[in-house]
Formats: C-alpha cells, sequence, structure tokens
C-alpha cells in the first residue's frame, strides 16, 4: 500500500526539526545567521536590485543614460565655475579627469547612503505583509548603486583611454581597495541609518543635509594638496584624513588621475595612504558588523512602527 | 497512522504593542522626560498557547481587534513577540496582502518572478510554474503588460494565483481569499480544497462565519488577545455570535442611557417543535407575547440558520395578511412552517418583534432550536427522496 502525498508530507514534516521564528536579537550571536539569511535569498536580492533599476527608468526614452548625466552636468559645473573661473584648474592637471574621479566616488556614496537609509521605509509595504531578512532592502540599494558606479566606471575608463591618459601603473591597484572601503562603509552607514529611520523619520532629511555638507569635506572638486599647504600636516588635516570617504577619493585618484599621481611641486599625496586604506577597510568591516547587529536589534519591531 | 506531527507551535505568547504619540525629533527632545505620558500600551495578544498538526485548517476568528492578524503575523515571524516562542517547521507561504511585492512600473511578468522569490521560490522553480500560474489567472494576453494598467481584478488574481503555486506546507492567509469575480472564487476554493487534500496546513483569518464553517476543522476564538475557544467551528462561531451579541447589547444599553423604558411589546417565550414525514418537516413556532402599549401596528420576524450559521431562511409577518392580537395583555401566536425539507442537523431561530418603518421593540437572537433527524436520502441542506428510472 502506498502513502498518500499527505502522509508523505507528514512524514517529511515530522523529520524536519522545529526552529524558533524571527532573527536572533542578542547582541553577540546571531551574525552569522542573519549572513546564512540573506545568502539564501541571494537570488531574491538580485532581482530587487533589477527591480530598483527597471522601475527607475521605466518609460523614460533614455533610460540608464540619465544616470549619467547628471554626473555629467554635476563635471560641467564644477570644471567651468572652480576650475576655470575660480581658477583651480591652474594648479591641478587633466582637471575634468580629477573632478569626474571625485564625482564617480561621490555618486556611488551619496546612492548607497541616500537610497539605503530609506530603503524600509519605501518597501514598508513588503517589511509589514512579508518575512524576509529586512537586511536585503539596503542591500539592494547598494546593488543599484553598485550597477551606476559600474557605468560611470566604465565611462572613466573610456574618457582616461580617449585622453591618452591610461592608468595602466601599479597605482592602479589602489581602485579595488578604495572601492571594497567605500562600500563596506557606505552599506554599514546605510543598514544603521535605514533601521533607524523607521523610529525617526528626521534621519532622511539629516542625511540630505549632512551629504551636502561632506561634498565640501573631500577633495573632489578641490586637491589635497590645497589642504595640505594651508594645513602644513597639522591635527585638522589629520582629522580631515580620518573621513573613509576622504579616503577612498585620494585612492582612486592615485588609480585614475596619471597625470597627478606622481608626487610634483604642485602635488601632494599623504604619507601611507596604503595603509590607511587597509585600516579604514579594517574598521568598516566592524562598523559593518555592529550595524548589522544595531539592525537586527532593531527589525523586530519595524512591522509595528511603520 | 501515527498522530500528525506538529507544524507551529506556540508557547505563552504575548505581544504588546508600544504606540507612542510623538514622532518626530524635536517632540521626542521636548518630551523627553514626560515620555512615558505619551506612550499607550496594548496588549494585543495575552499568553496564547497553540499547537498546530500537520494537514490541519484552523480558522482564527474574532472581533476587530481581538489579535488574529497579530497572531498570524507573529506565525509568520514579521511580527517579533514580546514574550513567550513561536515554533515553525517547513516551508511557509504567508498570503497577508495580495500583491504585497508587485511593483506598479514592472510587467505581470517581472512580478510573477519577484513575488515569487519574494514567497520563498528560486528562478528555477518559477521557470517550471510559470505556465501554470498564468494559466491559473487567466490573465495570459496582458502578462507582459506593466501591472499599474491592470484592473484591481486582474492584479489579485495574478498575486493569489503566484502565492497558491509556491508549494507551501503551511499557508497563512488573511481575508484574502474572496477575490475575482464568481468563477475564480470557486478556482481558489477549489485550490484551499486540494491544499487540504494534500495535508497542507492552511491557517486563515476571517470573518466569514460561512467560509470558516466550511473550510476548517478547528477554530480558535480570539477575544482581547485571548484564547476564548479552541476546538469544534460549530461552537467557536457560536461564541463568536454571542459576542456579537453581548456587544450589541452593551451598546444599545449605553446608547440607551437613563431612557430604558419599558418596551411596548415583549416576547415572554418562544418554542419551536418539528412534526416530520418522511417527504418534510412542519417547524411549529409557539410564541408568548405580552403587549404593553398596544401601537398602529407590529410585526413578528425570524430568521433560521443552521448550527455553521448559514442563514437559511427568513421571513416578517407583515406580507401575510394575518391579524395579530393588539390589546393591553399576553398573547399566544403559533407560526406553523409547513412542508419545510431541510436536511439532518440542529438550527436554530433568531427572533424579534418590531414594526414595518424598521423600529425594534424586541429582539430575541438564538431564541429556540430545534434538531432534524437523518430521514431522506443522502447528505446536504436539504432533504430530496430521488428516484432513478431507466
Amino acid at each position: 500500500m502506498s502513502a498518500s502525498p499527505a502522509d508523505l508530507r507528514a512524514q517529511r514534516i515530522a523529520s524536519e526539526p522545529l526552529h524558533t521564528v524571527g532573527q536572533e536579537t542578542r547582541f553577540f550571536r546571531g551574525s552569522a545567521a542573519s549572513v546564512r539569511d540573506v545568502w539564501n535569498h541571494r537570488e531574491l536580492l538580485g532581482l530587487l536590485v533589477r527591480r530598483e533599476l527597471k522601475a527607475r527608468y521605466k518609460d523614460s526614452s533614455l533610460g540608464i543614460v540619465w544616470s549619467l548625466i547628471r554626473p555629467l552636468a554635476q563635471l560641467l559645473i564644477y570644471y567651468f565655475a572652480i576650475g576655470q573661473i575660480l581658477g583651480a584648474a591652474r594648479a591641478i592637471p587633466s582637471f575634468a579627469l580629477f573632478v569626474f574621479v571625485g564625482l564617480t566616488v561621490w555618486t556611488l556614496f551619496t546612492e548607497i547612503i541616500g537610497n539605503g537609509s530609506t530603503a524600509i521605509v519605501t518597501n514598508s509595504g513588503l517589511v509589514k505583509k512579508v518575512y524576509l531578512p529586512r537586511e536585503i532592502f539596503p542591500l539592494s540599494a547598494v546593488g543599484g548603486a553598485l550597477f551606476n558606479f559600474a557605468v560611470q566606471l566604465l565611462i572613466l575608463i573610456l574618457a582616461t583611454i580617449v585622453i591618452g591618459e591610461i592608468p595602466w601603473h601599479v597605482q592602479l591597484l589602489y581602485a579595488p581597495l578604495a572601492i571594497a572601503v567605500l562600500v563596506v562603509f557606505g552599506t554599514a552607514v546605510a543598514l544603521l541609518l535605514s533601521a533607524l529611520n523607521v523610529y525617526l523619520r528626521d534621519i532622511q532629511h539629516l542625511v540630505e543635509v549632512s551629504l551636502i555638507v561632506l561634498f565640501w569635506a573631500s577633495p573632489i572638486v578641490y586637491s589635497y594638496s590645497f589642504v595640505h599647504n594651508e594645513l602644513q600636516g597639522n591635527w585638522i588635516e589629520q582629522l580631515y584624513l580620518l573621513n573613509p570617504v576622504t579616503l577612498v577619493v585620494l585612492g582612486m585618484q592615485k588609480a585614475f588621475w596619471v597625470a597627478g599621481s606622481a608626487q610634483g611641486p604642485n602635488v601632494n599625496w599623504p604619507a601611507d595612504l596604503d595603509l590607511r586604506l587597509v585600516l579604514a577597510l579594517a574598521v568598516s568591516v566592524l562598523l559593518l558588523w555592529f550595524g548589522q547587529r544595531v539592525f537586527s536589534r532593531l527589525q523586530g519591531n519595524f512591522a509595528q512602527e511603520l | 497512522m501515527a498522530e500528525n506531527p506538529t507544524i507551529v507551535s506556540i508557547d505563552n505568547l504575548s505581544k504588546r504593542f508600544i504606540m507612542h504619540k510623538d514622532k518626530s525629533l524635536k517632540e521626542r527632545l521636548v518630551n523627553f522626560g514626560r515620555a512615558r505620558q505619551h506612550r499607550d500600551d496594548f496588549w494585543a495578544l495575552r499568553n496564547v498557547s497553540l499547537d498546530i498538526p500537520t494537514g490541519e485548517t484552523l480558522g482564527l476568528v474574532g472581533h476587530n481587534g481581538s489579535g488574529k492578524s497579530t497572531l498570524l503575523k507573529t506565525i509568520g515571524g514579521i511580527i517579533q513577540p514580546t514574550s513567550g516562542s513561536v515554533q515553525r517547521r517547513g516551508r511557509l507561504a504567508a498570503l497577508l496582502e495580495l500583491g504585497a511585492g508587485f511593483h506598479p512600473d514592472l510587467t505581470g511578468r517581472d512580478n510573477v518572478y519577484l513575488n515569487a522569490a519574494i514567497l520563498g521560490l528560486t528562478r528555477k522553480e518559477t521557470d517550471r510554474y510559470f505556465d501554470a500560474i498564468v494559466d491559473f489567472s487567466g490573465i495570459e494576453s496582458f502578462i507582459d503588460t506593466q501591472v499599474k494598467f491592470y484592473s484591481s481584478g486582474m492584479y489579485v488574481r495574478l498575486a493569489f494565483a503566484v502565492a497558491v503555486h509556491v508549494d507551501p506546507d503551511l499557508l497563512l492567509v488573511d481575508e484574502v481569499l474572496a477575490v475575482g469575480d464568481e468563477p475564480f472564487q470557486r478556482k481558489c476554493m477549489a485550490k484551499i480544497a486540494e491544499f487540504q487534500s494534500e495535508g497542507r496546513t492552511i491557517v486563515l483569518v476571517s470573518h466569514s462565519a460561512d467560509q470558516v464553517g466550511s473550510l476548517c476543522d478547528r477554530v480558535v476564538v480570539l477575544h482581547q488577545g485571548e484564547i476564548t475557544h479552541d476546538g469544534d467551528p460549530a461552537e467557536g462561531i457560536r461564541i463568536l455570535r454571542e459576542g456579537y451579541e453581548a456587544d450589541r447589547k452593551l451598546s444599545d444599553k449605553v446608547a440607551e442611557g437613563a431612557d430604558a423604558r419599558r418596551p411596548a411589546y415583549s416576547i415572554t417565550s418562544v418554542d419551536a417543535t418539528t412534526r416530520e414525514d418522511a417527504e418534510s418537516i412542519s417547524i411549529i413556532l409557539d410564541y408568548l407575547i405580552e403587549i404593553f402599549e398596544p401601537q398602529d401596528e407590529w410585526g413578528i420576524g425570524l430568521s433560521i440558520e443552521n448550527s455553521l450559521g448559514l442563514h437559511i431562511y427568513s421571513m416578517t409577518s407583515f406580507g401575510l395578511n394575518a391579524t395579530l392580537p393588539n390589546t393591553v395583555g399576553s398573547h399566544r401566536v403559533r407560526i406553523t412552517l409547513p412542508d419545510v425539507r431541510l436536511g439532518a442537523g440542529s438550527y436554530v431561530v433568531n427572533t424579534g418583534l418590531g414594526n414595518q418603518s424598521g423600529l425594534n421593540f424586541d429582539e430575541r437572537p438564538r431564541a429556540a432550536s430545534f434538531d432534524v433527524t437523518g430521514a431522506g436520502f443522502g447528505y446536504g441542506l436539504i432533504r430530496i427522496s430521488p428516484d432513478i428510472a431507466s
């Protein structure tokens, strides 16, 4: 006599262990479980990223091109206003390329932080109705930002080829390290802010304002040499160099800005940039872990707070 | 076969909601010292313990705000309990809101993949079920249209189609079974019945007593976050109805306040008796009615339900051209319902007195009951004596 499907199902379920519903909320445990949970949903993560990108440019005839027009417009503004009118271009060789490198980094950072910190609130429909590891939502914002970044990076590389300053040197190795720092650091901050934003909606406005201010705290449209010449390595300069975004911008400039990558009369680089980046990566990883733990502590009440 | 294994085990579960009245940073800072005054505690669930065995269809019923949706969300892991625990195994699909993950700017096809992934299907599995999903939803020609152009019926049909193809061991359903037009509803119900026969476990939140009565093997009644009944569906529905009734009476009393006058007409008692023969039964209702203040007109209304609360018949005396007594004092009135072909079961009679403009003098829900014993051939709500010829 063969067992009915109902009996088979009952047998299979009886063989599975019961597990407690919900995420581990104790502080020092459960990281591994959370990572595994997200890993199990990686396919969904991919679909969410694609949804984000598809939906953003759906029904616009230029589509993905729009994600390039914004930084290009910014590039033009800074090139003329700061480079030509204020005269920054005279001290910085290949000024346009220099600005574009910084803007590429900055766009990635603002997209990760800006979209990441509102990710839970904008996906409240899903958070309230379906159980998913909630980390997925800020992570999908990171994924979308990375895609746009990849497109811009491609343009950047094409530009270096067109103007004949191909960055084919050993300093190119700074690029992956710098990108890793930025992604880990940005993800950590985005996770933290996305969870806090559920409880305090002021966060998203605070983020907008902070991003405008922080833009000027990194050497994107002016060069690090200006800062160094003014401050001569005092404690304010050291503070300035603690900003991971500054380090990332410097790292990317070192990798892609061939005209200024060597130490010269007009060009200064902070000492031990590679070591600083590695340290920043280590701190960012710790911060990411901390952010995830805070996130999983706070996420238990997301559904009722939204 | 051995006892079915437990699929969900809920142990002493409580959930407290804290409602903050201030939301912004400014408000919180201003009220920092007085934070306690600006929050309200509310226990949505209190010490709920429940074991659900595999293959069971469990109905969660209760008034609005009794905690049934919270309980369902806690089982689904969407809400974290304040104390106690929920243990669970097997694959879960939650139908708390149809199309929760639909993005209006994407096409139906993209949304099917996305929603299936949200419910836990891999891409390969979705590929395999895709045709079945589209077929079930019945919107083949619109599958590559953006979802924002769908009618609301198409939207929920596609969402439901995805949800039922996820192959869950445990299905959580919150008030979403009545979607689409009638043929689609029938399809949904057939799918639920198929799920039941395949030994899947279903936890259902519903306000429809008919639905709970016809689908569930077990009913849990929640009242203010506590379980007041756990077991037989008919009994559960009865308790739920009594709860509604008690609430209504309470609010009526509050509304009347000091103005609680003696009614003009009052039912002293109602007795139901039946007279059965082979083909049909007659139901005889004997009223004893007390008249205190005769009005221009009055009449008797009644309705009959079966034990699951399914409405079978209702009438009023107004259209019947019957003359009812209308003088101060006690009167006997007999209503006979002849030649009723009801199937076996127990039935209840709700009755009341009122006038044609809708003013009620007296109401007696579940005033009387009667049983019909199994005569006739076959089973069902009505009694039929079939004939076969060839």
